[in-house]
């Protein structure tokens, strides 16, 4: 099959449209890796490069498994069973997502540390004069990196997996229970296969994260590849080097989700109207209650309360020097970057779904590798280091200004100057390439649960695919839309390195403003706008754990009235 | 929304529009140089704008090209400066009264020292005097086990190895480093001052750290009790002297605001500037004769490593190989 016999429909030249100019940043990272880096490769590779490179799996599997270990129990017991505490648990465990990780993670080293705290106390107590006299385990090591990470990226996991399950089919989970399964092995056997997609989906975000975060590495003392990238980068100049070891994290990580993919082609599940559990499943008692309430408490006062408390410490001990009579500024600024970008990140999702839609409707080939790369490229970008990313945003974009310039002089002899790098369009287009993977995963797993039926049915009836697509996926896709919107809103709003390095003269955000103090270690002093920074992300945040139970309801209430099969999708 | 992003869009570029200003790119904390520059503003009228990051901004200078708005780049290291001026991105400084206010060791055509931040070795209380302390000292093995220090390529660890290259050769910097890498009392982590407070806290004895940290903690309240549980060392003052790296400043090259950036440049060599960066920051002032606090005044005077800076500077690259070699940081 050619393709153009493929590429042919309206959405999809759209969307590849959009991953064409998605895609200009990690071009120039690619361009850039293909000029000589100049032996710097053998020198890394004779040394260092083994321990960086085993150092980011392990981080990567590390935090994977601990989001999974904490997100999927929490997000089961919340959807499936009744427990002390419950309604509370709900919307608290989502809290941790609105603390940035270099904030937590500073909190969590300065803690922890042989001089902070928690160990000086200890000292004080037993009398120990020194490091050989007792154990404590070491903040700033693999698996004490790995805890704090999966402390703030969890609710991802959480956040997903809940409205999942509560819209597991509760037909089967039944059918499974009377042929004699446990609730353990019901849960193996049908909640876990069911919500497969989603699984990855929400730990494919939380290992990008991981991997493209340098700051929290930077204070557990961890080298890992991006450590490298910045070593070849700042230290050896070379970005060319730097480039070619993104470009190498970008390759592996394409090639990871690209196999999970292909295991789950044609594994398909489109949601069915049935049952859904308009009740919880188990109503757990005695020490199973007393364990699920410890867990979920011990959970938000690991990855939320902890935090808060040393920064509202650090707000009394540095009172006098907190306060900045800019903050309002600052804080209107972040709001609005992050506000444009939520609102690219949902448009372009939309597009780009669509696309895949449209081109798996009009071909018999259900699976074509020009459907599916749309989205996968368009995602790529959350991965990489964000200064990295600044820089391929830079590349570009002053190429297409100077050119512009010099076109528009020849012409009317005008130049126009930066009009993208020099202004906070650069701020926005990198928080789009780098967040757009939120909603386009997210959009795609409810978008795979709208049957076809669905959309045959309107097109006997006449209608197009564009008016289709706005008249039953629209409204059914609204509130994850919607969801997926907010989680950028969040992201942006903690986002620092692309802003740090894209931002006009006059522009600060919170997030830049605390950069300065913390990137001297000292937080204290910032402390006042790094609660802002928290604060102003928890009503995005509540608004959309609020929204993603209300659809689950919904959804159970609609079932229970036979209504339409597939209001059920929104949610998530 | 396309309404919303071309006010965004507008507002942002219409913010050059000031008559006399200065665009400074900063690899320093805005919050260490505001006060210097409020009364550069105070006593021209010349107003400054800062965006600061910690890596990055020569890249996007260098891409900027000739539009770029960027008059002059403030660093916190010598490596940026020479990196600046070797990527062609810098323009000359002339200018008598630099040339008069700053020592012809601590300037060049195109960049100018501002601040001497001399690389200290900070002792316990309880070790004694260790005044006559050299770098070369940190690898033998009275100090096993007692060391602590920042990641290694840091810059200023960076450029102390460079130094020691241009000094002993690579061969004696390779074992000096495994010598120090085999006394450290932990893996490398945190900055200067968090190795003060690891030696307040007993986990080690010695450690590496720019001077100007001491006075930091000494005048925070919380931190004091850090500082004063250690002495500062000038190392080597019995024979080269302490390595010093520097801050300052380049004069980009396609500057549009050359006389107002000049004047900028002029005004943090002259006296107030210089005698502010000893109060404000506890840096050492590069123009002679300027007073120094009394705190910067107390840690007495030092021998400062005579090495020209673009001498020690050439070795950067030889001693990160070295670093990773002996797997300092890991």
């Amino acid at each position: 099959m050619s393709l153009t016999k493929v590429v042919k429909h309206p959405w999809q030249i759209g969307s590849l449209l959009i991953v064409a100019i998605m895609l200009a940043p990690i071009l120039a990272l690619m361009l850039t890796a293909l000029e000589s880096s100049e032996g710097i490769f053998a020198q890394l590779a004779d040394t260092v490069l083994v321990t960086y490179i085993s150092n980011s799996l392990l981080m990567l599997f590390g935090v994977c498994a601990l989001s999974l270990l904490i997100g999927l129990p929490l997000a089961w017991l919340v959807a499936m069973c009744q427990f002390p505490g419950k309604r509370f648990f709900s919307w608290a465990l989502v809290l941790p997502l609105a603390m940035p990780a270099y904030i937590v993670a500073y909190i969590y080293s300065d803690f922890f540390d042989y001089a902070g705290p928690v160990q000086i106390w200890l000292r004080d107590i037993f009398g120990w004069q020194h490091a050989d006299e007792y154990w404590f385990f070491d903040i700033r090591s693999i698996p004490g990196a790995c805890v704090v990470l999966a402390l703030v990226l969890y609710p991802y996991v959480y956040l997903f997996l809940r409205s999942a399950f509560s819209q597991n089919n509760l037909g089967q989970i039944q059918a499974s229970r009377l042929l004699g399964d446990s609730p353990w092995q019901s849960f193996w056997r049908i909640s876990v296969p069911q919500t497969r997609g989603i699984i990855v989906a929400s730990l494919a975000l939380v290992g990008m994260e991981t991997l493209a975060d340098f700051a929290t590495m930077h204070y557990f003392a961890i080298n890992t590849m991006t450590t490298a990238v910045y070593d070849t980068w700042l230290g050896y100049y070379s970005l060319p080097a730097a480039a070619k070891l993104s470009i190498l994290m970008l390759a592996m990580i394409f090639l990871l989700l690209a196999i999970e993919k292909r295991q789950r082609i044609n594994k398909q599940n489109y949601a069915h109207n049935d049952n859904f559990n308009t009740r919880e499943m188990y109503h757990l008692t005695g020490w199973r209650a007393g364990l699920a309430t410890g867990f979920a408490t011990l959970v938000i006062f690991a990855g939320f309360i902890l935090p808060m408390l040393v920064l509202c410490g650090f707000i009394v001990d540095y009172h006098d020097q907190v306060w900045n009579q800019d903050f309002i500024t600052y804080g209107s600024k972040s709001l609005i970057i992050a506000l444009l970008a939520a609102t690219c990140c949902v448009f372009i999702a939309m597009v780009i779904n669509f696309g895949l839609r449209q081109s798996q409707q009009n071909t018999s080939l259900n699976q074509h590798w020009t459907q599916q790369f749309p989205g996968q490229f368009a995602s790529m970008g959350y991965a990489l280091p964000g200064t990295v990313l600044a820089i391929g945003v830079i590349i570009p974009m002053t190429s297409i200004e100077l050119w512009s310039n010099e076109i528009l002089e020849q012409w009317f002899g005008w130049q126009p100057g930066l009009f993208l790098t020099g202004t906070t369009f650069a701020i926005i287009f990198a928080y789009v390439v780098r967040f757009c993977a939120i909603p386009i995963g997210s959009v795609q797993e409810s978008m795979h649960k709208i049957s076809p039926h669905l959309d045959q049915a309107s097109r006997s009836m006449g209608r197009g695919f564009t008016s289709t697509a706005f008249r039953i996926h629209v409204p059914l896709l609204k509130r994850i839309l919607l969801t997926s919107g907010l989680l950028v809103f969040i992201e942006s709003m903690k986002e620092l390195p692309a802003a740090l390095l894209l931002r006009p003269f006059g522009f600060e955000t919170l997030a830049t403003y605390v950069y300065q103090y913390v990137s001297d270690e000292q937080l204290e002093q910032a402390s006042l706008a790094a609660l802002s920074i928290v604060i102003l992300g928890l009503v995005p945040l509540l608004i959309v754990n609020r929204m993603s139970q209300q659809s689950v309801r919904h959804a159970k209430s609609t079932n229970n009235e036979r209504a339409s099969p597939t209001n059920d999708v929104a949610a998530q | 929304m396309k309404k919303i992003i071309l006010t965004v869009t507008l507002l942002a570029s219409t913010f050059g529009a000031f008559a006399e200003q200065v665009n400074i790119y900063s690899y320093r904390q805005p919050f260490l140089i505001e006060p210097i520059l409020e009364k550069f503003t105070e006593k021209t009228g010349i107003k400054t704008n800062i965006v600061f990051a910690k890596s990055g901004l020569v890249e996007r200078l260098q891409r900027e090209g000739k539009f770029s708005p960027a008059d002059i780049v403030l660093t916190s290291n010598f490596a940026s400066l020479l990196q600046l001026e070797d990527a062609g991105l810098t323009q000359k400084i002339q200018s008598d009264e630099i040339n008069q206010n700053i020592p012809a060791q601590f300037r060049d055509d195109n960049w100018v020292a501002l601040t001497k931040r001399a690389r200290a070795i900070y002792s316990a209380k309880t070790l004694g005097d260790k005044s006559d302390i050299n770098y070369e000292d940190l690898a033998s093995e009275d100090y096993n086990g007692q060391i602590c220090t920042r990641s290694g390529k840091h810059p200023y660890n960076l450029g102390l190895v460079s130094s020691m290259i241009a000094h002993h050769g690579e061969a004696k910097t390779l074992a000096w480093l495994t010598g120090v890498k085999d006394n450290l009392a932990r893996r490398p982590q945190g900055n200067d001052r968090a190795q003060v407070k690891a030696i307040k806290e007993g986990l080690c004895t010695i450690s590496l750290g720019n001077s100007y940290y001491l006075g930091k903690m000494l005048t925070d309240e919380n931190q004091k009790v850090w500082a004063d549980a250690v002495n500062i060392n000038f190392p080597n003052q019995n024979n080269r002297g302490t390595h010093v790296n520097v801050s300052g400043v380049v004069l980009t090259k396609y500057s549009k605001n050359q006389q107002s950036a000049l004047a900028l440049i002029e005004f943090l060599t002259q006296d107030t500037a210089q005698s502010m960066y000893a109060s404000v920051n506890y840096e050492y002032p590069v123009k002679e004769g300027v007073e120094l606090s009394d705190l910067v005044a107390s840690w007495g005077e030092f021998k400062v490593d005579g090495i020209a800076i673009r001498e020690a500077a050439k070795y950067r690259s030889d001693a990160l190989r070295l670093l990773d070699q002996v797997k300092f940081d890991l």
